[in-house]
């Protein structure tokens, strides 16, 4: 048997909050277990709305907040045992992070270009200004980008759907064969989501890399998942088939998310009022809607 | 007195009317002139008792477009022409003093805004924002006023005790509903809402976006909807107008633009939907939206455009209605569609700036 890419085992988190007087804790991840397949490349997403804990597993799975309890294995070896700088390198060689919005996670004061030549840096062995360019440029071409469309750019100069792209081929430098994508296309425009979301398509079937894209869109879900995992207040509620899963949800609260995806059909005047009747209920049910991370109000 | 305009005959079913509204940013930086032409001509109406969609990806002009019909312009934005009319005021937006502008505001034509966290003041509790926003256009007591903002908040289902809540004790959709209970507690004749739930999940947004129905139907209001998500304009709009490039390049009831999108731009923004249930590839749109400092020449979506001819290169189509109230500019939509001189007016003019 193989040992798979990444293995979750009843991974937890708990947050503490509140100082000496009215102590809380809050459950932010609660024993999620899962695991990625080394030899299958796929894309993996996990769905849910905020609060759900989606970004927490992410930072766990990046090695950047250790788990509570239960371990998290990448290729065999768990995470907590990454103590050396050595060992973080060659752990972040493999596991790479894509963020949600790309104009905050780039500094405006710096060339978007030298985050490509830190990263090839770092992970490539690259030293002199030749080589990092071409290292740069090799990977900006798999993204569809050239050196020449980006070097010496400031982030506002570039398009939120290049930026993306720009920070897509920082993460593929190390040559990783994990990455964690978290809502990448939420704060990129409609026009462009779908380039983004192709991207991720064809890195999995050319690159050969695994995915995990966290998102609370379920139609580009849909369109590029593999599998799936839908969580809700930190627990997995239903996992499976990306397809299997979003055309038929078991869960109540998946069908919830189901129906609550709006349909591009145009239906034109009225549509929504339909049913109102829940929203109304939900509105007028005692719980503010407060979401749980929050202090109720009474 | 009326500014008339040659094609624009005013009808009372219309609560705003723009003709021919050009807003550019001018700056001057070491004496070079730099002109950003964020709204390039647009006329359009909104009829009484309608959600007008406005869709277009990021720096094609919906927001600067929104700033021009709310009166909103601070340098180095200016009008450089056209005129906006609101049923509600005698004359041009732009010809009334400041403080009759100042007093339309909220009381007729309100705003609903994208970050409802930024809007909220963090430090004051909800009532405070309450009277921030609204005690001084609706010319009430303090005690008439906070029962109004009660029996409103009743109203629209929202529980009273939000108002004694500070804003970060509220989650992201509730802020949004405070807003949407701010921006209708006047019941204005005109709402703009600009993204109202772009930041929201979809559990969350789809309440949030039938509450916006709701409350407009049940105060008649108008409404220009400003999203660059399709699916939402095809559930909550009865008009949708496409903006590309600071133009608009088509209009129409919202069911006849998707059904029959006659302009290249539309037809791929609405084939490249994902749907569940549809795996089929869809193609992204190549290429990035047009530097609005130097566009290109002729069409503006040319250089993207897959089926570009060559009169495309050189003329600007103009805004023509193919079919009942559906207007495309396009020439390959119809041999109907004419060139339109506005890219040299444009230039010619050095215009007076509207006030």
């Amino acid at each position: 048997m193989t040992t798979p890419l990444l293995n979750l085992d009843k991974v937890s988190k708990l947050y503490k909050r509140g100082g000496l007087l009215g102590r809380e804790e809050f459950r932010a991840v609660e024993e999620v277990t899962f695991h990625i397949d080394d030899n299958d490349q796929q894309v993996f997403t996990i769905i849910g709305e905020s609060g759900s804990g989606k970004t927490t597993l992410a930072r766990m799975i990046l090695n950047m907040v250790r788990p509570t309890t239960g371990t998290i294995f990448f290729k065999g070896q768990d995470l907590a045992s990454i103590r050396s700088g050595r060992a973080r390198l060659k752990f972040m060689s493999e596991v790479q992070p894509i963020f949600q919005n790309p104009f905050e996670a780039f500094n405006p004061l710096k060339r978007v270009d030298r985050y490509l030549y830190m990263t090839a840096k770092s992970f490539t062995g690259a030293r002199s200004s030749a080589e990092l360019e071409a290292a740069a440029d090799q990977a900006l071409n798999k993204v569809g980008l050239s050196i020449g469309e980006v070097r010496g750019r400031f982030p506002h100069e570039l398009s939120g759907g290049q930026l993306q792209r720009v920070a897509i081929a920082r993460a593929l430098i190390p040559g990783p064969s994990l990455i964690v994508a978290d809502e990448p296309v939420s704060m990129v425009d409609a026009s462009l989501r779908m380039s983004i979301v192709n991207l991720f398509r064809t890195l999995r079937d050319e690159l050969k890399v695994s995915i995990i894209y966290i998102t609370h869109d379920l139609a580009t879900a849909y369109y590029i998942s593999d599998r799936i995992i839908i969580m809700r207040k930190g627990e997995v509620v239903e996992s499976g088939p990306a397809r299997i899963v979003l055309e038929n949800p078991q869960h109540e609260y998946s069908r919830l998310l189901k129906s609550a995806v709006l349909s591009p059909d145009p239906h034109g005047h009225g549509v929504l009022t339909g049913d109102s009747a829940a929203s109304q209920q939900a509105r007028a049910s005692p719980h503010l809607q407060v979401s749980s991370s929050e202090p109720q109000v009474s | 007195m009326t500014q008339s305009s040659a094609s624009s005959v005013r009808d009372s079913s219309h609560v705003l009317e723009t003709h021919d509204l050009r807003a550019y940013y001018r700056m001057k930086y070491f004496g070079i002139d730099r002109e950003v032409r964020a709204v390039d001509g647009i006329s359009m109406h909104v009829r009484k008792n309608e959600i007008y969609g406005i869709a277009g990806e990021s720096s094609c002009g919906k927001t600067t477009f929104i700033k021009a019909i709310a009166a909103a312009i601070r340098p180095p934005l200016e009008i450089v022409a056209g005129h906006v009319n609101y049923s509600f005021i005698k004359n041009d937006l732009y010809a009334l003093p400041a403080a009759e502008r100042s007093a339309i505001r909220w009381r007729h034509l309100s705003y609903i805004l994208q970050g409802s966290m930024n809007v909220l003041n963090p430090v004051r509790r909800i009532h405070k924002t309450f009277q921030d926003f609204a005690f001084r256009h609706m010319r009430l007591g303090r005690p008439e006023f906070d029962q109004a903002v009660k029996h409103h908040l009743e109203r629209l289902r929202l529980p009273a005790e939000i108002l004694r809540a500070y804003p970060h004790e509220l989650s992201g959709g509730m802020r949004q509903r405070v807003c949407i209970a701010l921006a209708t507690l006047c019941k204005p004749e005109f709402i703009i809402a600009d993204e109202p739930t772009t930041a929201l999940d979809v559990v969350v947004q789809k309440d949030v976006l039938a509450m916006i129905r709701e409350t407009q139907s049940e105060f008649g209001s108008s409404m220009i909807f400003v999203t660059h998500d399709l699916t939402v304009h095809a559930n909550v709009t009865d008009r949708l107008g496409i903006m590309y490039a600071g133009k608009l390049v088509e209009e129409g009831r919202t069911v006849d633009v998707f059904a029959n999108p006659m302009h290249p731009y539309t037809a791929h923004l609405i084939a490249s939907l994902p749907k569940i249930g549809d795996t089929q590839p869809r193609s992204a749109l190549s290429g990035s939206p047009p530097n609005l400092a130097d566009p290109p020449k002729g069409c503006r979506f040319h250089p993207r455009c897959p089926v570009a001819m060559e009169i495309c290169r050189h003329e600007n189509p103009a805004l023509t209605t193919l079919a009942d109230d559906h207007r495309v500019a396009c020439f390959a939509a119809s041999t109907k569609v004419q060139p339109s001189n506005d890219g040299m007016q444009g230039e010619a003019k050095t215009l007076e700036v509207a006030r």
